[in-house]
């Protein structure tokens, strides 16, 4: 009756051999002319996949321009690169993966605000310099020495659109936010910061993720008493739809998106509705409206073309900017500390003064890892199918 | 005999097979039981054992950890889909439900992680006991969509509720402490998991070989005929349930701590259907299946990785071929292949 | 009109936007139980193939109609091989061995969408221009009539289908007892492959009416391919009219509860209601009391 005891240990057997498999030989003392290794990890896939995928597009570009260029310090840049699908508890699992096993020397990504939150205690811990491309503020606010992040955080995108509002005279303001992470996340800075801005939140509405019509919460906004504008935060297919039923109710307010709706794909998705539709975006969205005397015109104008020559006209979105930013803030960083060496290279990413990205000028410090101002933040509208700067 | 091996037989000549089978072996059942049952424990325990030795770095003790971690899952709702004969959708409901009673119970109320992990489990144990009556009396298909309702309800709560959740994004909790120090790193995780794990495993066995495991696979071949021998097949139904959700539950909170970090992605309906793959695939009513089949299906996305773009076409690819030319599952296909092995050697 | 009832008329139209939809998804789930009594859970694929083979054929050049009609055969042909190389090797598997088969085939079937066709979302033109249609002061957008309209077309096909061709006869026959049809001559194996095919056909069709209200992707199957089986069993499986029934439901009960309760919580409303259903009625709305052959 040894059977059951044989196939047990055939299995014990599979079961080693397999994590055997996973094991690579430790990693040798690392010569300085190897390659830097660039770890990161996007949700490619998923429903923040139009984040992820941009975001990939633009490292796996612009590595290879380094490299062609000479690399870094005279060193190959190296890309290593896991698809968390949005999952916080994927992104913490390849983050060990990044650290332990790949020894990378930054670590650059982390679409949303879940999955950067979630490994921020593992690059704390592992003294590697994280720069994320995520929105929420939580993520710098309170500062962690090793995180740094490259997007507006939602609280700016609040401030600038009420701000623009109340140029335009508005207090009284309806929400109507998606349920995931970036628009429960939006949702919330805007109701912390209207009081400051005396503006009144008079509705608030949710839809929820995969949701094909948003017509029961925009009528209830339509009869809700004295509403003189209607904010969307949300991203993905989801304000289009709500752009599209707001056109369907007839509302006769204006209607402002989040820059979580920041490519032209919205605008392509969402049609003729989208038309009068305002929303704060970084500048990259009209890079050749700029005027020419801009210091950002020849980053964003380089970028787009760059992008669109290789995925199409119309392609380029704000997210990959915020990739090329994170990247771009590395190499300056590795240039200035004259090493890859992570604490030197932490110590000359805080220390960046007046570095312009697609986001806008960066200006980090001990006690601001973002470094970006209200100012680098645009406000647009959609005429004619076409993004225009407002202010 | 070898039952945890081989699905409970649906088809007459697996049985007479056993039956012969069971005449030429001179043993009692009890010993045969023993040695079964005593050597998949002892093959299980050498693996948790030899394992570490492969284990090179936090990363790997990460992958080990929730393979434990799934495990303890699968194997619980190995009992309710391999022997009771009841899918369920929702078991990632319980899971989340377990993880967030710790994280919340640990970082807003500051109680102590293994006070809070009893009650979460208990709290699970009482609504999986509230809702098992009406929602067990529903078969098949909706029972699937029933208890996938309930999963999607547990989740949409824990996501809306920010307040309490941190919503969407997740919250953080707090390390686990045991005796006055910090449970931190690979491995002294993996040694708690394992040892939840064997718990987990020697109560599933017994229970299979209780007069409930007999009344459960009677349940599995027809509900009717088992009624008519006069099983009370509700009660066995409704407790193996409760088990498997508690066990879901301890598993959450133990996920919790160990990655210090809770999302409402933990009780989501991907996460209740990847549970079930689990089982499947490793073998229904078989409780080293549970074992495997979380261990496959955790390694699995980290081979698959490199592959970048292709790693759904080949998950995919995987998953359709396993159930169709195994549809017992890994460990009773591959078993009943050493098993003929061994007899044409010995013949 | 009273704004309240101008209010709730928009509600129920909204309702009946989602409801279509959902009713057209769970329509393809009850077809091929029917005849197999295979939950098929990569139906949402078929949904997303349709949109998404649409978009790509009318991005090569091709005219509307000819992309519909090359998206919806393509989509078939996926269907029948679905059944032929997964399903039949596996026929003799356990209920959830097909349900993990199935799901696999999705996961396979999104995968290869995302390599082949990308990963963004892209829109389709409305098939009657994008001005809204008013109703006693409430609006309803022409596409969502489109969705009604074709599902109802649908149920009447499928109802003379099973009721008076020879071939709609013979999947009912299988479905109800396979040995039986075997032995009456019908070629059982020809009828599974032509019910997933049917089955593909619907799917295919309903990505595309929806892809100019909701835009699609390779994912977009995952969550209406959800909704689409609530639907099917709250109707009560197998039962064309019930999948109907059930899918509009839902939409009702979700606008409704957003409307009138929490949109946070709306999705959450309308699976307590089906849960209540099931409680009541174990096999859904219009499901046949099922009898277990011992």
């Amino acid at each position: 009756m040894t059977t059951p005891l044989k196939t047990g240990l055939m299995l014990a057997g599979l079961a080693i051999a397999a994590l055997g498999l996973t094991v690579s030989a430790p990693g040798a003392a690392r010569a300085e002319d190897d390659p830097i290794r660039v770890g990161s990890f996007l949700a490619v896939t998923g429903p923040a996949s139009f984040l992820g995928d941009p975001e990939l597009k633009t490292l796996e570009m612009y590595i290879e321009r380094i490299n062609q260029a000479g690399g870094l310090n005279g060193r190959m840049l190296d890309l290593v690169h896991y698809d968390t699908a949005g999952d916080a508890n994927k992104a913490r699992t390849f983050v060990k993966r990044l650290l332990e096993d790949d020894e990378v020397d930054v670590i650059l990504g982390g679409s949303t605000t879940g999955t950067t939150m979630a490994v921020i205690p593992l690059v704390e811990r592992a003294e590697v310099p994280f720069i994320s491309f995520a929105g929420g503020v939580s993520i710098i606010d309170p500062v962690k020495p090793w995180v740094f992040k490259t997007p507006h955080t939602d609280r700016m995108a609040c401030e600038k659109i009420f701000e623009d509002m109340r140029g335009r005279g508005i207090v009284r303001v309806a929400l109507i936010s998606g349920t995931g992470g970036f628009g429960k996340s939006m949702r919330g800075e805007c109701m912390t910061v209207a009081p400051r801005f005396d503006i009144e939140v008079v509705a608030d509405e949710t839809y929820g993720p995969g949701d094909t019509d948003m017509v029961a919460q925009l009528t209830k906004i339509k009869n809700a008493e004295g509403v003189e504008a209607v904010v969307n935060a949300g991203f993905g297919q989801g304000p289009a739809i709500v752009t599209k039923n707001f056109a369907q109710l007839g509302f006769e307010v204006p209607l402002y998106q989040s820059h979580g709706v920041a490519s032209k794909k919205y605008i392509e998705l969402a049609g003729d509705a989208a038309e009068g539709v305002r929303l704060p975006a970084a500048a990259l969205l009209v890079a050749e409206k700029l005027p020419a005397g801009d210091p950002q015109r020849p980053i964003v104008v380089g970028y787009k073309t760059s992008y669109e020559a290789v995925y199409g006209d119309g392609s380029v979105s704000t997210f990959g900017g915020h990739a090329l930013d994170g990247l771009m803030l590395y190499k300056t960083a590795v240039e200035a500390a004259g090493s890859a060496e992570p604490a030197a290279v932490r110590d000359a990413l805080e220390s960046i003064r007046g570095f312009m990205g697609t986001a806008g000028e960066v200006t980090m410090s001990a006690d601001d890892h973002l470094g970006l101002g209200l100012s680098a933040f645009r406000m647009l509208e959609i005429r004619d199918g076409d993004w225009t700067l407002v202010d | 005999m070898a039952h945890n091996v081989r699905p409970s037989g649906y088809s007459k000549f697996a049985k007479k097979q056993t039956y012969t089978r069971r005449m030429s072996t001179r043993k009692s059942r009890a010993q045969m039981l023993l040695s079964e049952r005593g050597g998949g424990m002892a093959s299980l325990l050498l693996v948790i054992l030899v394992l570490p030795l492969f284990l090179a770095n936090d990363y790997h003790y990460d992958v080990a950890v929730n393979i434990g971690i799934n495990a303890i899952v699968v194997v619980g709702l190995n009992l309710l889909i391999g022997y009771a004969g009841q899918i369920s959708l929702g078991h990632a409901g319980f899971f989340g439900l377990g993880a967030y009673t710790s994280a919340v119970l640990t970082a807003h109320y500051g109680l102590h992680g293994l006070l809070a992990l009893p009650i979460g489990a208990l709290g699970v144990g009482v609504l999986a006991y509230a809702i098992a009556r009406p929602v067990l009396r529903l078969s098949g298909h909706y029972l699937a969509m029933a208890t996938l309702g309930v999963g999607l309800i547990i989740n949409i709560i824990i996501s809306r509720e920010a307040w309490l959740t941190g919503g969407p994004d997740g919250m953080y909790v707090p390390l686990l402490e045991v005796f006055g120090t910090e449970v931190y790193g690979g491995p002294m995780w993996y040694w708690i998991v394992a040892a939840t794990l064997l718990l987990a495993v020697w109560l599933s066995l017994n229970l299979i070989d209780s007069p409930v495991g007999r009344a459960l696979r009677g349940l599995h071949g027809s509900e009717v005929a088992a009624q008519v021998a006069g099983v009370d097949t509700t009660r066995y139904k409704v407790m193996v349930f409760v088990i498997s959700a508690v066990m879901a539950a301890v598993a959450g909170s133990l996920a919790a701590h160990f990655s210090e970090f809770v999302t409402p992605a933990k009780a989501d309906f991907s996460h209740s259907i990847l549970f079930v793959t689990m089982v499947v695939l490793g073998g229904m009513a078989s409780t080293f299946g549970a074992v495997v089949g979380a261990a496959v299906l955790t390694l699995l996305p980290q081979f698959l990785a490199d592959f970048a773009d292709y790693e759904h076409v080949i998950l995919g690819l995987i998953m359709m071929t396993v159930m169709i030319f195994m549809p017992k599952g890994l460990v009773p296909t591959l078993a009943a292949l050493a098993r003929r092995g061994a007899r044409r050697t010995a013949r | 009109m009273p704004p309240a009832f101008v209010e709730f008329l928009q509600f129920l139209l909204s309702g009946i936007t989602s409801g279509a939809i959902y009713a057209l998804v769970g329509l393809g789930f009850a077809l091929i139980y029917n005849a197999s009594h295979v939950i098929n859970f990569a139906q949402g694929e078929f949904v997303m193939l349709g949109g998404m083979l649409t978009w790509a054929l009318t991005s090569a050049g091709l005219d509307l109609p000819l992309a519909i009609g090359g998206a919806v055969a393509i989509t078939v042909l996926v269907g029948m091989a679905l059944e032929k190389l997964a399903i039949e090797p596996a026929r003799d598997a356990n209920v959830v061995t097909l349900i993990i088969i199935t799901i696999g085939a999705g996961i396979f079937l999104r995968g290869v969408v995302s390599v082949t066709l990308g990963k963004d979302f892209h829109p389709l033109p409305s098939f009657s221009g994008d001005d809204p249609i008013s109703i006693l002061g409430a609006t309803i957008m022409p596409q969502s009539l489109w969705v009604l309209g074709v599902s109802a077309l649908v149920v009447i096909a499928l109802q003379g289908f099973f009721s008076y061709t020879l071939l709609g006869k013979s999947i009912l026959a299988t479905s109800h007892n396979r040995m039986a049809a075997k032995l009456m001559g019908i070629n059982v194996g020809f009828v599974l492959v032509l019910s997933f095919g049917l089955s593909a056909l619907l799917g295919a069709m309903a990505g595309i009416l929806i892809a100019p209200i909701t835009a699609t992707n390779f994912e977009v199957g995952i969550i209406l391919g959800l909704k689409g089986f609530a639907a099917a069993i709250l109707g009560g499986l197998g039962n064309g009219l019930g999948a109907i029934v059930g899918g509009l439901t839902l939409g009702i009960i979700e606008s409704l509860g957003a409307g009138y309760v929490s949109s946070d919580y709306k999705d959450a409303i309308a699976f307590v209601v089906i849960l209540a259903v099931l409680f009541f009625m174990p096999s859904g709305l219009f499901g046949r009391r099922g009898t277990e052959r011992v």
